[in-house]
């Protein structure tokens, strides 16, 4: 069986300035892939490019095998790769269970005719969403919050509902970009333990920006570190460590 | 005293002078006509007035804001809450009111009233666009045409009734909607207003010019009347055979029967709009118009396809304005495309705002409002204009999210 996410020679050129250059990597099915690297190292733009957010100028992705580097962002998505982003984008004048059954709507019946007089098929499927919404709210824990209004959720509690709200659509493969930021070491905690449950319960594959190292390393099967648009290194937690081409791009050279 | 003259006296000779110069053109003439022969006549007495009005408020002016800082006209308006609290009663009240009102009103208010129930219908329509999805449609009026001309020409060619050309209208003014909006909807705000503005200009140029088929300047006449299940309101029937309403129930010939069947039409029409837009609003399609307002890319990033989604409210609000042309030609029984400038299409959006974008209570008193008070306010007629731009620029200050702000209903999880 291929890989869930292969890419390989990613690059992306914005007129003059070449963000990304030749990054590759492979994230295996219910894996947490990590991409590190300091401020401005291109790991946002290698987000923005799988996700079809931009188009990458070189290079390709494939998901299960399919190509998705030419795809638009809402196609790929409804493939099974969905992604939270650095400032938290929720609905935010919506309720938090609002925000989970517009994740849901490329699965419900939206069909016009049924939802304006009711069939019993369209009140079935906002039952299911409902009670969909339920289950992840429980999970994340802001079940007592449903009702509220999302942007009145507490930093932390927004970051949590938009996991929440990328998983309910059930993806493949999800992309955090800088999940833990803004957050209190006990929140920290609790996000690490959400994610190695998302993967052990829901077989999803994690790819995430972090900067957080205690959690990179914690929870990273691989780490991709990346400097100036570049990869220096590929490998696991401990031979990360002890890359003396890491090291130099964290420390700086004596 | 003396610091107010020393600090406003200059600006206010000033300001007086600017508005001689600016009202000279427009109140300083005044147009004789005698045996034909049409003269200018200098006339300096409302240049006059207007110059020492501008005076005395520039003087005093610190004074004067200071009672008018006393009177606080937006605490008079009746408050949201207060609206939204008493929401249903006052929709039910409305509906009762609608329907006793051909029976109590006399011909005259009854057809207003139907006036008035088109526009209920068209800014229902534009509001699923400009409300709910947040797309700002200049070029409304061009799907009101649609429907129009629909129903106009399918009877002249083809001889449906008005029953038969409703849906038809409905769809044709809805797929004229997604033709237009599929090109233009991957544009925002500022530019899809221009465009739309375009295409509602476009459709009226063509109207105007597809001489053949449409009648060009002429427009279309004797476009019959809707009638009840075949019975036709008329004097004598039209057709060889045709049976009239009073005919069938054996009644006295009565003008104003048709005008009250005309009415109950509008009402219904009206009703139906106002169900279908208050489903809409709390159906996935809804949730999803209320998301792509809030944020996009998350949309996107969730799988929403926004042209589509955005394509699904301009296509039905165009299908609402198709529904009230096809039903706007039955009632005039002649169309032109004079009936479809810019004007329309800004008074519709004018309703919409008013009202308060996405609230149809809102839309509907606002709607009423705007149709009615220009027939109340006969008299001053030559001043409906700047009645009206005042009453915008008031409300604007007053209540800028409109006279009954949208509260959206939410979906609630039960705990």
């Amino acid at each position: 069986m291929s890989a869930l996410l292969e890419v390989a020679d990613l690059g992306m050129r914005f007129g003059g300035l070449q963000a990304v250059d030749g990054v590759g990597f492979t994230v295996e099915r219910a894996q947490v892939f990590a991409i590190i690297g300091p401020n401005g190292a291109g790991k946002t733009t290698v987000f923005n490019c799988i996700s079809g957010f931009y188009r990458p100028t070189s290079g390709w992705a494939m998901l299960e095998a399919q190509p998705i580097h030419n795809l638009s962002s809402h196609r790929i998505a409804r493939l099974g790769l969905v992604r939270t982003f650095q400032n938290v984008r929720l609905f935010k004048n919506m309720t938090v269970v609002e925000n989970l059954l517009v994740a849901q709507h490329t699965r419900l019946v939206t069909n016009l005719w049924s939802g304006l007089i009711k069939l019993p098929r369209y009140r079935r499927s906002e039952r299911q969403a409902l009670e969909k919404a339920s289950f992840w709210l429980d999970k994340v824990g802001l079940l007592p919050y449903a009702n509220r209004e999302a942007g009145n959720l507490a930093y932390g509690q927004q970051r949590r509902l938009e996991i929440a709200r990328c998983m309910i659509t059930q993806p493949s493969l999800l992309l955090l970009d800088e999940p833990a930021a803004g957050l209190n070491p006990q929140e920290t905690r609790e996000l690490n333990t959400l994610i190695t449950e998302l993967r052990a319960q829901h077989g999803v594959s994690v790819l995430l920006i972090e900067h957080d190292m205690s959690l990179v390393m914690g929870i990273s099967e691989q780490i991709l570190v990346m400097e100036n648009g570049r990869p220096i290194a590929l490998g696991t937690p401990a031979q990360i460590r002890s890359d003396p081409k890491v090291i130099k791009a964290y420390l700086g050279e004596e | 005293m003396d610091e107010l003259l020393r600090r406003h006296l200059p600006e206010s000779v000033v300001m007086a002078l600017v508005t001689a110069v600016l009202t000279i053109p427009i109140l300083g003439v005044r147009i004789h006509i005698e045996n034909l022969q049409v003269t200018l006549e200098g006339d300096g007495t409302p240049v006059y007035i207007a110059m020492a009005v501008v005076f005395l408020v520039r003087l005093f002016r610190a004074p004067l804001s200071q009672i008018t800082g006393m009177v606080r006209i937006d605490r008079l308006l009746p408050s949201s809450d207060w609206l939204t609290r008493y929401r249903t009663g006052l929709l039910a009240a409305m509906i009762v009111l609608a329907l006793i009102w051909p029976f109590v009103a006399s011909r005259g208010a009854v057809d207003i009233a139907t006036l008035a129930l088109i526009y209920v219908m068209l800014g229902l329509g534009l509001n699923i666009v400009v409300g709910f999805a947040g797309l700002l449609d200049l070029g409304y009026v061009a799907f009101y045409a649609v429907g129009a001309y629909s129903y106009a020409l399918l009877n002249q060619h083809f001889g449906l009734s008005f029953w038969e050309c409703l849906p038809i209208s409905i769809v044709l003014a809805g797929a004229t909607g997604c033709l237009l909006g599929f090109p233009v909807l991957r544009l925002r705000g500022d530019y899809l207003a221009i465009v739309t503005l375009g295409f509602g200009e476009i459709i009226r140029l063509l109207l105007n010019n597809l001489d053949e088929l449409t009648g060009g300047p002429d427009g279309i006449g004797n476009i019959p009347k809707p009638t009840l299940f075949g019975l036709e309101f008329a004097r004598r029937a039209s057709t060889e055979g045709g049976v009239t309403f009073h005919d069938f129930f054996g009644l006295r010939y009565d003008g104003a029967d048709t005008i009250i069947f005309l009415y109950l039409i509008a009402l219904l029409l009206a009703l139906f709009t106002l169900f279908v837009s208050n489903r809409l609003l709390r159906m996935p399609v809804g949730r999803a118009w209320e998301a792509l307002r809030e944020d996009e890319i998350a949309c996107r990033s969730l799988g929403l396809n926004p042209t589509l989604i955005k394509l699904s409210a301009f296509s039905l609000g165009a299908s609402f304005g198709g529904m009230a042309g096809a039903f706007f030609a039955a009632r005039q029984g002649f169309i032109n495309p004079e009936s479809f400038t810019f004007i329309e299409s800004a008074i519709v959006l004018a309703i919409v705002v008013l009202g308060g974008m996405g609230s149809q209570l809102g839309v509907i008193l606002a709607a009423v409002a705007l149709t009615a008070l220009p027939e109340v306010a006969r008299q001053f007629d030559e001043y409906r204009m700047l009645i009206f731009g005042l009453i915008m620029v008031l409300m604007m200050i007053w209540r800028p999210q409109g006279l009954l702000p949208a509260t959206r209903p939410r979906m609630e999880l039960p705990q």
